[in-house]
C-alpha cells in the first residue's frame, strides 16, 4: 500500500511521517505541494510543521497549494487522509473537517508527552485501537486549541466523530478536550498530537502512534478486498 | 491605484488570549479603566486600477478570514478619508 506524505514549504515532520509509514509496513511516497499529481497513492498524510511560515493563519495558505485540490477531491471520494498538527489545521482550513485550531489558551508553546483517550475506532486511521484505549504520544503546538460552535461540537460528539480526547490534562484549552476528529465518512482524520513521533522505542515515549498507520494499511487492505472493514462510520 | 481595507476580528464568542494578555498588562501602565481588549488584523489591498469591492470581498471570504472563528468588514480607503479616520 502506498501512502503519500505531502511536503509544503515549512513542513517539519514529513520525514518522520514517511518513516512511520515504512515502519508500519507501507510504502511511503513523497508528494510535493506544488505538484497537483498525487502519483496514484492510496492514502495521504499531511504532516506537522509550519507550512508557508504560518502566514495569515496556520494552514490558510497551504489550503490553496496545487496538491491540496487533488487531495481534497480524493478525500471527498473516500481516500484516507490524515492531518497531523499543521495537517489538521490545513484540513480545517480546507473545510474537510469542521472547526478551527486557534492559539493555545495560555499562549505558551506546549511540547510534552500527552495521554489521549481514543474515542472513534471506526475510522480509516484508528481501527487498530479499542474504544476507550489510553495512548501516549507527543504533543507540540502553539496553535492547537480546537474551537467550534456548540452545535458543531454536539454533532461531533453525537455522531461519534471525536477520535481522541486529551486526558490527564488538556495541553492547549481545546473545547471538550478534543485532540482529534473525523469527517462523517470516517476517512479523513485530523489530530493535533504526533503519532509519527511514537513509533520506535528509541525516540518515542511509546509505540502507540504506530496504530494510526497500521490502521490505514488494514483499512486499505479491507477496501481493496471489497470488504467493509470498519463498519458504521462509512458510507 | 485604489486601496481596500479589510478588518478581520475574532468572533465575539471566540476567546482571544492575546487580547487578554494585553488587557492584563494594562494595570502596569497605570491604566485601570479598560475592561477588555481584543486583537484583530487589518489588511490593505491595493488594486492597480479601480477598487473592486466584490473581488476584495471574495479575497476576504476565501482567504483573509476564517468564517469559523472570524468576521470581517471591508471598505474602500479614500485618500481624503485616510486623513480623518480614527
Amino acid at each position: 500500500m502506498r501512502i503519500g506524505i505531502v511536503t509544503f514549504p515549512g513542513s517539519l515532520d514529513d520525514g518522520d511521517a514517511a518513516r512511520a509509514v515504512r515502519i508500519a509496513g507501507g510504502e511511503a511516497v513523497r508528494l510535493w505541494h506544488g505538484d497537483e499529481d498525487i502519483h496514484g497513492v492510496d492514502a495521504v498524510v499531511l504532516p506537522g510543521g509550519f507550512s508557508y511560515g504560518d502566514a495569515l493563519r496556520c494552514g490558510a495558505i497551504a489550503r490553496f497549494a496545487p496538491v491540496m485540490e487533488t487531495v481534497a477531491d480524493a478525500a471527498r471520494g473516500g481516500m484516507p487522509v490524515l492531518g497531523i498538527c499543521n495537517g489538521f489545521q490545513i484540513l480545517c482550513e480546507a473545510h474537510l473537517l469542521p472547526g478551527a485550531l486557534t492559539r493555545n489558551q495560555h499562549l505558551h508553546f506546549r511540547n510534552r508527552d500527552q495521554y489521549l483517550r481514543v474515542g472513534a475506532t471506526a475510522t480509516a486511521w484508528t481501527n487498530a485501537f479499542s474504544e476507550g484505549q489510553e495512548i501516549l504520544i507527543p504533543v507540540k503546538n502553539g496553535e492547537g486549541c480546537f474551537v467550534a460552535d456548540e452545535k458543531t461540537l454536539d454533532e461531533l460528539e453525537g455522531e461519534g466523530r471525536v477520535v481522541a480526547r486529551y486526558t490527564r490534562g488538556n495541553p492547549n484549552g481545546s473545547q471538550r478536550d478534543i485532540a482529534a476528529i473525523t469527517n462523517a465518512a470516517g476517512n479523513v482524520v485530523g489530530i493535533m498530537p504526533h503519532p509519527e513521533h511514537a513509533v520506535e522505542a528509541l525516540t518515542g515515549p511509546s509505540l502507540d502512534g504506530l496504530g494510526f498507520f497500521t490502521s490505514a494499511l488494514r483499512h486499505l487492505a479491507g477496501t481493496a478486498a471489497g470488504g467493509q472493514l470498519t463498519g458504521g462510520a462509512h458510507r | 491605484m485604489a486601496r481596500v481595507v479589510v478588518d478581520v476580528m475574532l468572533k465575539p464568542e471566540i476567546l482571544d488570549p492575546q487580547g487578554q494578555a494585553v488587557a492584563n498588562a494594562l494595570p502596569r501602565l497605570g491604566v485601570s479603566e479598560v475592561s477588555s481588549v481584543r486583537i484583530g488584523r487589518r489588511i490593505e489591498i491595493e488594486f492597480a486600477g479601480e477598487a473592486d469591492l466584490e473581488t476584495a470581498r471574495e479575497i476576504a471570504d476565501k482567504l483573509l478570514a476564517n468564517p469559523v472563528i472570524e468576521d470581517f468588514t471591508l471598505r474602500v480607503d479614500e485618500p481624503a478619508a485616510a486623513q480623518t479616520s480614527a
